[in-house]
């Protein structure tokens, strides 16, 4: 390079340089544009606020409607703290982002949703939004009931004025950063989620469209039953494949598999009586689906039931799994037995078949059990550890029980059973470990 | 056997290599079809049901793996006795695991979602047990013992500080409705409970009268008081005095005016 002709290339390569300020300019606008974008995405979909309180005189009915509609959607399950008043909120709902504290909907002025209009109270349900304008968590779970038709959510506010008011202040979330920054709630929002209105399919009958609105709205099924990903998303809402839930590490198995909770084949009385009493021959609700029929499913009408059970017995199936047994090394499998004959087939037979009593189920056959055969052991392992009680219901009022084991055997013996009952009377399912069962307790 | 494998043998009159994989294809998926039907459209038990008791007897017996055979406790050292407690007592307790007053996430997570009505049958079932007691639990110093005793029967004035018979019976064998026995329980027990007490993780129906209790008592004396019982035998019958002198040392939210 020569030294006259120096200044001129230099002033040429001046013109063309990336210099930090031109790096800047552009990321800035592409900032700016992110952001305009972003936050498009998160007030599209919006109708305005009407400038002043609406007018808003329920009928009894409508307040009855929102009473059971509330039920449906299951709202106490969080917004009512163990022991805490009804809807007064406070309850902790642990993700694997931080803790989410539900927030109180009686309508105290000051600490509840007493001033909320209903139109703000629509579009916390339908847009996720609050009624100062914050982004909500999705562990509310608006993606669902976005699809809430306005006429339910009006009822819902209808019946939630009624409630007795608690002055109990919300507690503030528990999320660790950048979860915590509305910025970030933002960016999933734009992600993940697009406010809907549920749309009738005119091929399919009015009961199916009903069962469908209800499952995928209110009844938030796909909260659980759904595959998240690692920013805690839905990612399947209306196919039901299944999905771990966060935190409980109970898992919501497929509805679409018949290897794990699909009711296509079932006789319609008996996925009505699932929902109903949480009891059938096949099995019980345990765990998670539990409070579900508890505290909401049970209290469906007939004609919400029954269109649950078309929507659900409808729903696309995938094959199901080919069973894998395990050849449990004889020690195991002799330690397995003997456990089992000890604690286990006074009440679930000899030989898996269950027990009944008094006309009824008593205790659940384990021969064919889809609980006890899925490949992830994680639901029979809650089982064994921690017992339990199918949830009291009309049709159920009494339950028979199931002895927490978790206190009183080894993370050995708990292997040893479990692969014992995957492996045994016909049944096949990959063998249980102790590392497994560590894992669980 | 596999499907896979016995799809190749059930295909005997296949003649060109290409047929017997296209009927091969078929008939695994026909098999697919047969077997995941069987194994899975109709998942039910391959024989009948066995039949049990329909009781309540039957039913508690998920509690039995812990609380020992009818609630009687076992020898393991920690799982209170509950059968023969009066059933108010027990009733609350069950309550106090639903609403989280007492925290013991296994006993939450059990009563969780059961009805009043059936937590009432259960505590009447319970209570209305009459089972041999244990044998105490001997072997302590006998200064602790004579400490403990004190505590029990005479309390200590100058604190404040009632003794334990002046709510749990002259007996120790509790007072109906609501106030539980002493006897029978494990040592272990007795001291986590003073514990729970203390740092707020079991509470009582407020005011909380033990809660009070437990706060006053130091820890030897709280070792003393929990050895000195788990030592006594059930002279007397078990069943729990009728009716408590009042008025009462301390106000408890617990016990009916």
């Amino acid at each position: 390079m020569s030294a006259d002709g120096a200044p001129a290339i230099a002033d040429t390569a001046h013109e063309r340089r990336v210099t930090p300020a031109r790096v800047a300019l552009v990321l800035g606008v592409l900032a700016a544009w992110l952001v305009v974008l972003v936050a498009w995405q998160n007030l599209r979909g919006e109708d305005p606020l009407p400038p002043q309180a609406e007018a808003f005189a329920p009928t009894p009915e409508q307040v009855a409607r929102g009473a059971y509609l509330a039920r449906v959607g299951d709202c106490a399950a969080c917004h009512t703290d163990r022991g805490g008043a009804p809807y007064a909120g406070g309850k902790g709902v642990a993700t694997p982002f931080g803790t989410v504290y539900a927030s109180n909907l009686t309508p105290d002025a000051r600490t509840g949703i007493g001033r909320w209009s209903p139109a703000q109270f629509w579009r916390a349900l339908h847009n996720g939004r609050s009624a100062d304008g914050r982004l909500l968590y999705p562990a509310f779970p608006y993606p669902s009931f976005t699809e809430v038709t306005r006429a339910d959510s009006d009822a819902i506010y209808a019946y939630l004025r009624t409630l007795v008011p608690v002055a109990q202040p919300n507690r503030a979330h528990a999320l660790r950063f950048p979860y915590d920054t509305q910025a970030a709630l933002a960016v999933w929002r734009a992600m993940f989620f697009a406010p809907a209105t549920f749309e009738p399919q005119d091929d399919r009958s009015a009961q199916w469209n009903r069962g469908a609105y209800l499952v995928r709205g209110l009844g938030h099924c796909s909260a659980c039953h759904s595959p998240r990903n690692f920013l805690g998303a839905t990612s399947d809402s209306l196919e039901l494949s299944g999905g771990l839930i966060p935190m409980q590490n109970w898992y919501a198995p497929s509805l679409a598999a018949a290897d794990e909770a699909s009711v296509a084949h079932w006789p319609p009385a008996e996925v009505a009586a699932l929902l109903k009493t949480g009891l059938t021959p096949r099995g019980a609700v345990m765990g998670p689906m539990a409070e579900v029929v508890h505290r909401s499913t049970q209290y469906l009408d007939d004609a919400d039931t029954a269109a649950m059970t078309v929507f659900l017995r409808g729903l696309a199936q995938v094959a199901p799994r080919v069973p894998e047994g395990a050849s449990l090394p004889a020690q195991v499998r002799a330690r397995g037995e003997e456990i089992y004959k000890d604690k286990c087939a006074s009440c679930h037979g000899p030989e898996g078949e269950g027990a009944a009593s008094g006309g009824g189920v008593a205790y659940v056959p384990l021969a064919g059990n889809r609980k006890v055969l899925m490949a992830s052991p994680t639901n029979l392992l809650h089982v064994l550890i921690d017992g339990g009680f199918p949830p009291t219901t009309a049709g159920n009022p009494r339950p028979f029980g199931m002895p927490p084991f978790g206190p009183t055997l080894n993370d050995a013996d708990l292997a040893a059973v479990a692969s014992y009952v995957r492996n045994a009377w016909g049944n096949a399912a990959p063998r249980v470990e102790p590392v497994d069962v560590a894992k669980m307790r | 056997m596999s499907a896979r494998g016995r799809s190749e043998s059930l295909i005997p009159g296949a003649r060109s290599a290409q047929g017997r994989r296209a009927i091969s294809v078929l008939a695994r998926a026909a098999i697919c079809l047969l077997a995941c039907g069987a194994a899975f459209a109709q998942p039910g038990p391959r024989k009948p049901p066995i039949d049990v008791p329909d009781t309540l007897a039957q039913r508690m017996k998920a509690c039995f793996a812990c609380h020992g055979p009818e609630g009687r406790a076992t020898a393991d050292g920690y799982f209170p006795r509950i059968a023969g407690k009066p059933a108010g007592y027990l009733y609350n307790q069950l309550e106090n695991f639903r609403t989280g007053r007492r925290g013991n996430a296994t006993m939450s997570y059990l009563v969780d979602l059961m009805s009043d009505a059936y937590l009432h049958e259960i505590a009447d079932w319970f209570s209305g047990l009459e089972l041999p007691y244990p044998p105490p639990q001997p072997g302590a110093a006998p200064a602790e013992l004579a400490l403990g005793e004190a505590l029990v029967r005479r309390g200590d004035a100058a604190r404040g500080l009632p003794a334990c018979v002046q709510c749990h019976g002259a007996a120790m064998t509790g007072v109906q409705p609501t106030v539980p026995g002493l006897l029978g329980l494990p040592r272990g027990y007795l001291v986590e409970q003073f514990g729970a007490w203390r740092n707020g993780q079991r509470k009582a129906l407020a005011p909380d009268c033990m809660a009070q209790v437990a706060t006053a008592l130091s820890t030897p004396e709280v070792a003393a008081v929990a050895t000195w019982l788990a030592a006594q035998p059930v002279s007397g019958g078990p069943a729990p005095a009728d009716s408590l002198a009042r008025p009462l040392p301390l106000e408890c939210g617990s016990v009916p005016r």
